[in-house]
Parts: C-alpha cells; sequence; structure tokens
C-alpha cells in the first residue's frame, strides 16, 4: 500500500464519519482540522475506523501524528507495511 | 409563581407511526387507519411494531444521525416541528429560559444492544467497544440532543416514567413553568424502543407480545381476542407557556393545562391496580376542579393485555358513572404503544377533537370483551359529538406508576 493509497483509506474513514463534509479539495499538508469540521470524537472514529477495518493501532500518545493526511500518511505506512508483510 | 399559574399549549410536533405531523396523524385516527407493520428484531424473528417514517435530515445533518441516537433524532424532529407549529419566532427567544423536559420509558437498550453486537463480531474484546457509548446512553441524552440542535441553554432532562412518561414530560413542564424556572417548555415523550430486541423479548417471554397474522390488527385493545402489545417508537413534543406569556404574544392557544396527577400502586411491578388508578384519576379531577361529567373524552392507556385492560377498565367504571357525555377511546389501536411517547401521542391526536367536533374511535374490536364494555367506548368508527371541551389522558406503567392529565379546551370555564 503506497502513501496516497493511505491517505485514501483515511478519507473514505472521513467521508463516512462526517458525510456532510465536501472532501474534494482536502489539501494533505493542511491540519485536517483547519479544513474540516472536524472534533476529538471524529478523531476517535477514525483511531477505531483504522483498528475495525485494518488492524491498526494507533496508541494514543502517537493520535497527533493522525493532523494531516500527509503526517497520517507518513505515520501509518510502516503500520501497514507491517501488516502486508505478515 | 403561584400554582394557580395557567399553563397552556401553543405547539405541537409529532412523529407517529401512522403520521409525521398533527393533521396526518388526526386524518388517519378519524378515517381508522391503523400502520403497524412486521420488522427483523434482532434475535427474534420478524414481529409486528410501530415504525415512523419522518425524515430525519429534515432538521439533522447526517454526522449528527450518525453519532446521536434514533430517539434523539425523533425528539429533535417533533421539537423543531413543535417550534414551527407554535408561530415563535425563535431568533428573539431567550435560549436560557427556555426547558426542555422529555418523558421516556427506558433508555440506553438499544445503544447497548448494538454495542454488544458490534463487539460479538470482534470477540467481545471491549477495545472495539465505541467511544460514542456513553453520550448515547445517558439517561438525558434525548432532551441533550434537542438543546444542542436547537442552541437551548436552559435546564434539560428526561423524566423515566415507564410508560407513564408521555403525560410525566407534560406534567414536569407545567410545574416548571408555575415554579418560574423557565419561560417556554418543549415537553412530551418520545421512543425507539421497537430497535431493543430485549423490550419485544422480555414482553414475549412475560407473554405479552401481541401477535396476528395481519400486523394491522395485532393491537387489540378490549378486543376479547386480544394477546398483547404491540412495541412502536414516536414522538409528541409540546410548546407549553404560561398563559400571560402566550396572550402577550398573540399565540394560537391549541388548548389549556387544567389538572393532573401520578400516583403509585405500590402493589406489583407489572400488574396494575385499579384502585389506585381510579384514586390517580379522581385526584386530577379534583385537581382541575372538575367533575367526572365534565370529562367528554377519556383517553385510555389500555395496552391490549389480557389483564391490563380490564384493570383500567374498573378503574373508569368506577370513576365514570352516570357520564353520558364521556366518550373513551384508545390510539394504541391504531399505532401500537408507543413507550415513552404514547400518552403525548395519544393526547395530541385527540386535541383536535375541540375543534372538529369529532371523537376518534378505537379500532380493532371484532368482538368486545365484556368486561371492557364501557359506556362511551367508540368503537371502530368515529363519532360526532355535541360538546367536547375536556380529555381526560390516561397513562400507566410498569413498578405501579399511574399518572392522569386533564387538558381542556381554552376559555372554557
Amino acid at each position: 500500500m503506497t502513501k496516497e493509497d493511505i491517505k485514501q483509506v483515511v478519507l473514505d474513514i472521513i467521508a463516512d464519519i462526517a458525510p456532510d463534509e465536501d472532501l474534494s479539495a482536502v489539501k494533505s499538508e493542511v491540519r485536517l482540522r483547519d479544513q474540516l469540521s472536524l472534533d476529538s470524537m471524529d478523531f476517535l472514529d477514525i483511531v477505531m475506523e483504522l483498528r475495525k477495518k485494518h488492524g491498526i493501532e494507533v496508541p494514543e500518545a502517537d493520535y497527533v501524528q493522525l493532523a494531516s493526511l500527509d503526517s497520517c500518511a507518513e505515520y501509518l505506512f510502516p503500520k501497514f507495511q507491517a501488516k502486508g508483510s505478515k | 409563581m403561584s400554582s394557580k399559574t395557567r399553563i397552556v399549549i401553543t405547539g405541537i410536533g409529532l412523529t407517529a407511526p401512522n403520521g409525521n405531523s398533527l393533521q396526518e396523524f388526526r386524518g388517519n385516527l378519524l378515517a381508522g387507519k391503523a400502520r403497524i407493520a412486521e420488522i427483523d428484531v434482532r434475535h427474534m424473528g420478524r414481529h409486528p411494531a410501530g415504525v415512523c417514517d419522518f425524515d430525519a435530515t429534515k432538521w439533522q445533518k447526517r454526522k449528527e444521525l450518525r453519532n446521536g441516537t434514533r430517539v434523539g433524532s425523533i425528539s429533535i424532529y417533533c421539537a423543531r416541528e413543535a417550534l414551527g407549529d407554535s408561530g415563535l419566532v425563535w431568533e428573539s427567544v431567550d435560549k436560557s429560559r427556555v426547558g426542555v423536559y422529555l418523558g421516556i420509558t427506558e433508555h440506553g437498550n438499544v445503544e447497548t444492544e448494538n454495542e454488544i453486537h458490534n463487539i460479538s463480531q470482534f470477540g467481545f474484546d471491549t477495545k472495539y467497544w465505541t467511544h460514542h457509548h456513553n453520550p448515547r446512553t445517558v439517561a438525558n441524552n434525548p432532551a441533550g440532543e434537542v438543546t444542542m440542535n436547537m442552541g437551548i441553554t436552559g435546564p434539560h432532562y428526561t423524566i423515566g416514567a415507564a410508560c407513564a412518561a408521555g403525560n410525566a414530560g407534560l406534567i414536569q413542564a407545567a410545574q416548571m413553568l408555575q415554579l418560574g424556572e423557565v419561560d417556554l417548555a418543549f415537553a412530551g415523550g418520545v421512543s425507539e424502543s421497537i430497535h431493543t430486541f430485549g423490550i419485544f423479548a422480555g414482553f414475549k417471554n412475560q407473554g405479552a407480545l401481541g401477535a396476528h397474522v395481519d400486523p394491522t390488527k395485532a393491537s387489540r385493545p378490549f378486543d376479547k381476542n386480544r394477546n398483547g402489545i404491540v412495541i412502536s417508537e414516536g414522538g409528541a413534543i409540546y410548546v407549553l407557556e404560561r398563559l400571560e406569556d402566550a396572550q402577550k404574544r398573540g399565540a394560537r392557544i391549541i388548548a389549556e393545562i387544567a389538572g393532573w396527577c401520578i400516583n403509585s400502586d405500590a402493589t406489583d411491578a407489572v400488574l396494575p391496580n385499579p384502585e389506585r388508578q381510579a384514586e390517580c384519576v379522581r385526584l386530577a379531577l379534583k385537581r382541575a376542579g372538575m367533575r367526572p361529567q365534565d370529562i367528554h373524552i377519556v383517553s385510555t392507556h389500555a395496552t391490549a393485555t389480557a389483564l391490563g385492560d380490564i384493570q383500567e377498565c374498573t378503574a373508569l367504571r368506577e370513576v365514570f358513572t352516570d357520564c353520558p357525555g364521556t366518550y373513551i377511546n384508545n390510539t394504541k389501536s391504531f399505532i401500537g404503544h408507543c413507550m415513552g411517547a404514547a400518552g403525548a401521542l395519544e393526547l395530541a391526536g385527540n386535541l383536535p377533537s375541540f375543534d372538529d367536533g369529532w371523537v376518534h374511535p378505537t379500532i380493532n374490536i371484532d368482538e368486545l370483551d365484556p368486561e371492557c364494555a364501557l359506556p362511551g367506548l367508540v368503537i371502530n368508527q368515529a363519532v360526532q359529538a355535541p360538546r367536547l371541551e375536556a380529555i381526560l389522558n390516561n397513562s400507566f406503567g410498569m413498578l405501579g406508576i399511574n399518572s392522569a392529565l386533564i387538558v381542556k379546551k381554552y376559555g372554557v370555564a
């Protein structure tokens, strides 16, 4: 899975948890909270969906890594790679 | 504030299985149109139930719907519709002086069952349990969702009162208005109980779950062959104000709250006690300054259980002797038992009688149970009545809670 694929995974999750948001122009480098109406419960939803759908665990200390699509991709890439190699 | 402060109804919003506005609901009640469908109940197969089909996206964003509860959505729909009906200019209302008081039979069963089902897909590992669980299941949830949706900053809470809850919500609001705690109240009852298998299973194992090959005939209070309750969802929320406030703003006054009583059987968890029910009705009449003859419609609670219907008839027979101008009906025969919403919906469906002069019937009576043969029972066909100025609305519930609410036509002495 490429980093671009991972960004799409996160966008797909956001589309599900924030269905009123227009995701067509989300900027990868900008904090998601600065461009979308997302609160702390929504970020917990992202964590939960990563766990449920992809078996990816994000420890609480690392939640900050989910700030933007770019940081999500950087942080999650090795986790998805580890899942893929198993 | 004096306890004599007069409280009036100035708006109604509702969703029932057979109507998403008072006009539609009333039309179907007068026309004898029930609406009960068979639904899949988790772990239990198909059962008759009353399902509401209001447009949930009319007043809520999709994210609100995803994060909130079904009963929160029902509450928001009803409160918003009541506001529209009231003619209030919402922008100019002081939101800190508005209260939300919603009766509930139960809350949290649906959300808890859903989460248990959810984690069952993951080997019951609780790390998959949603963080939305607590805000969804706190007992104030439906009222709290209304405040968040409407920007209301006054008090909000629910009143847990089993199936007497619809009346209890209205009574609580009237009391808070009389105390001066708020200037405006959204009050009534709401229910999402069709989404919890536990309620169905509980009634079934109690021998009190209604069934019929034709689901629209499954709820048949007072019929000799009745066999139990049809569980339904729904809601009815009223705008209540002090009379002087309503007059000041030139509001359309739908009706006046005349009196009420809530008491307890203190005898059995599920079996009703007609003696206490009769006391409840008598005390409500006394507080309203009325005689039984002054009541023109008794909106019964009867749920179509074998014993419960007879017990209520026993209580009514004792109170309403020599009352030729009193008509008796039942709404559950059309929409099933809307649980926490039942009392509020059943009152709402009768209120238009003050203007249209009709009493809606009790339907699905093919063979009247002789023990339920009350004089004045309106069977299968609506009747026109010469005088309709006061309604007694009965709602009773488990653990022996009884409620009687009297509402009268505004302007009648």
